[in-house]
């Protein structure tokens, strides 16, 4: 990827943006029998770039076409720095949207479309064709102006449609996984144009995905939604460590459920006795362990095998099978991934800090 | 375990799908084109052979009368102006209607599909004989009314409405077909959402958004409901008007070699709109 010129453009475009505060205040969104949104309560602060996450169908497109204007809740209010924007035309709002099929208009170049919006506005083609090159160049494209859609590849359009979504300089900026459809390579590398362009404009962004490694590496905050409902609303890190539910838990990264038994704040699990993160149980529990908190060294008289071994290059994810058949997922540093080979036996321990539990007749608390 | 099979090197076509292959599928074009070719040519070089055969060998004769037949440019201009009041009104009625229906309520796009192929199941003379039945008795109803005026001025034979209004009904499977491939291929839900995202208003979205990237669609309908104004008989016939179709049978019984001169005079123009209309939708392209 070129790395876009930071110079006179980005400091152009950055000086006449600023993030508003967006907020969404139970809305309810039902098609037909099916509740897209079920009273989702959140708020967006200004400059901060929140991630909305689920699976598909659980309501965060829905969202965020609510404060494009492409969809008006049934109940409950959008709010952009205060102001309620329920009712306001679409074409009248202050928020630029990013789609998933790149949407270019075709019959336009490059330069066109970025100044789209401008020439509706009636700026005259001086300045708008200015104004255009100074956002192809911030996207890192500033030779393509004259190339149509259809001579762009897909990383390209997208950054098109983004210089687009910039162009009014507006205070909202939407993203409707605008990654899912480009490829691997691509989609690392413009999500991190994404999230620098963002910084440098200071613009409030919400950008729906279902991937959550894309949401946990560029999002300020993560909302994770499910059924149209808010599961929890934190930063990366906080998501990932102190999951709030069980799908949130199952949803970020991957979780081992082992059988354990709790006594107050400790629970014994896999002949170890671990400190319980978060209020205290009595009896049979699930504990809750990441991959990479399971350590598995050989040893002859083990009683667990490998019995899988998936190379990733910085780390290998194995699959252990315990002496009483139940399997256990065990992220090594790829280098071990040797000595770790299936049909090794081994010995396994896990991380001594706290763990999260899960009680089987409390299915939504941990 | 069973060995791997070994993959085709990128670039280079598989070494047994190309050679054996390669020459039949030519052939059978050429044979194809050449069948299709005679199917259409046969009929035509026998039009053509019977408008220059002359007792004395050969003559053009009947090429250099078509522009002097009486009724000729009356009636041409009169088919032509058919063609372009029906493209105005069917494109008025159809493209806002499947817009709409594709935008707000995609669920109705079955059934605009099943009305707009209709004409395709009425035979031509089913339909000419309920118009003829409305303006037979129309008048008599609409005697006392204001409308009375309306429907004798629908039926006057220097622009007879009535045959722009029987055209639009008949060309209607064809419109919807071409505007239908037009907007699926543009995926205009979403182009319209990124242009009200961009401040456009709803007048701004259609003419500078919808309409241009359906230039193709929009040619190709145009093209269809002139090609059939220009041959349509049947409705003109039975309402006792004479544009241009009408206007070549009533020469051939005088001037038959003129009226086959015409007739491939008028294949001829039709052909010539529609190379006009595929270079211009492949330079759009």
């Amino acid at each position: 990827m070129t790395a876009p010129t930071t110079g006179t453009a980005g400091e152009a475009v950055a000086e006449a943006a600023t993030g508003a505060r967006v907020e969404f205040r139970g809305l309810y969104r039902r098609f037909g029998g099916t509740l897209a949104l079920d009273g989702l309560d959140l708020s967006v602060e200004p400059g901060e770039l929140l991630a909305l996450l689920g699976p598909s169908g659980c309501g965060k497109t829905t969202a965020l076409r609510c404060v494009a204007g492409f969809e008006r809740p049934d109940e409950g209010a959008v709010l952009v720095d205060g102001r309620d924007i329920t009712g306001v035309p679409a074409n009248r709002r202050d928020a630029g949207m990013v789609f998933q099929s790149y949407s270019l208009f075709p019959n336009l170049n490059a330069r066109d479309n970025v100044a789209f919006g401008l020439r509706v506005r009636k700026v005259p083609a001086a300045r708008r064709h200015a104004r255009a090159r100074e956002l192809l160049e911030l996207v890192g494209l500033p030779a393509v102006g004259e190339r149509y859609p259809h001579q762009l590849s897909g990383g390209q359009q997208q950054r098109v449609a983004l210089a687009r979504a910039l162009a009014l300089e507006p205070r909202v900026l939407l993203l409707d996984e605008p990654l899912s459809a480009l490829d691997a390579k691509v989609r690392v590398a413009l999500r991190e144009e994404i999230r620098r362009l963002q910084l440098s404009l200071g613009i409030t962004t919400i950008f729906v995905t279902h991937d959550q490694e894309e949401a946990l590496s560029i999002a300020d905050r993560v909302a994770v939604l499910r059924a149209g409902r808010l599961e929890q609303v934190a930063a990366p890190a906080t998501l990932y460590d102190r999951p709030a539910t069980p799908f949130v838990a199952e949803f970020v990264g991957t979780m081992n459920h082992i059988p354990g038994t709790a006594s107050g704040d400790r629970v014994t699990v896999l002949g170890q006795t671990l400190p319980v993160d978060g209020p205290a149980v009595q009896g049979g529990v699930d504990v809750l362990v990441r991959p990479e908190a399971v350590i598995p060294a050989p040893d002859s008289e083990g009683t667990a095998t490998v019995v899988a071994s998936s190379f990733r290059g910085s780390t290998a994810r194995l699959r252990v099978r315990l002496a009483d058949g139940s399997e256990l997922l065990a992220d090594v540093p790829g280098h071990d991934s040797v000595r770790l080979a299936p049909g090794v036996q081994v010995t396994v321990t896990l991380v001594d800090r706290p763990v999260l539990v899960s009680t089987a007749d409390a299915s939504n608390a941990i | 375990m069973a060995a791997l099979t070994p993959a085709p090197i990128a670039g280079e076509p598989p070494a047994s799908a190309g050679r054996g292959r390669r020459g039949r599928p030519r052939a059978w074009r050429v044979a194809v084109l050449t069948l299709a070719a005679l199917y259409f040519l046969v009929p035509m070089a026998a039009s053509f052979w019977f408008t220059v055969d002359d007792p004395q060998g050969f003559s053009v004769d009947a090429y250099g009368q078509i522009f002097s037949a009486p009724g000729f440019g009356s009636s041409l201009l009169l088919s032509l102006g058919l063609a372009v009041a029906t493209i105005v009104l069917v494109l008025l009625l159809t493209l806002p209607a499947m817009l709409a229906v594709r935008l707000g309520a995609p669920r109705l796009g079955p059934v605009l599909e099943v009305v707009c192929t209709l004409p395709l199941v009425v035979p031509p003379i089913t339909f000419v004989a309920g118009i003829g039945t409305v303006l037979r008795f129309g008048p008599e109803y609409l005697a006392r009314t204001p409308f009375y005026q309306t429907i004798i001025a629908m039926q006057n034979p220097s622009f007879p409405v009535v045959l722009v209004l029987a055209y639009v009904v008949l060309t209607l499977p064809f419109v919807h077909r071409s505007l239908d491939a037009g907007l699926r291929a543009m995926d205009a839900p979403t182009l319209v959402e990124a242009a009200r995202n961009c401040g456009a208003s709803w007048p701004h979205v259609v003419f500078r958004v919808i309409v241009p990237n359906l230039r193709s669609a929009l040619a190709s309908a145009s093209f269809l409901t002139l090609a059939l104004v220009l041959g349509e008989f049947t409705v003109a016939r039975l309402l006792s008007f004479q544009p241009f179709p009408v206007w070549i049978v009533y020469i051939s019984g005088s001037q038959a070699q003129v009226s086959v001169a015409v007739s491939l005079f008028s294949l001829l123009l039709t052909w010539l709109v529609l190379l006009a209309v595929s270079v211009a939708g492949r330079k759009r392209s």
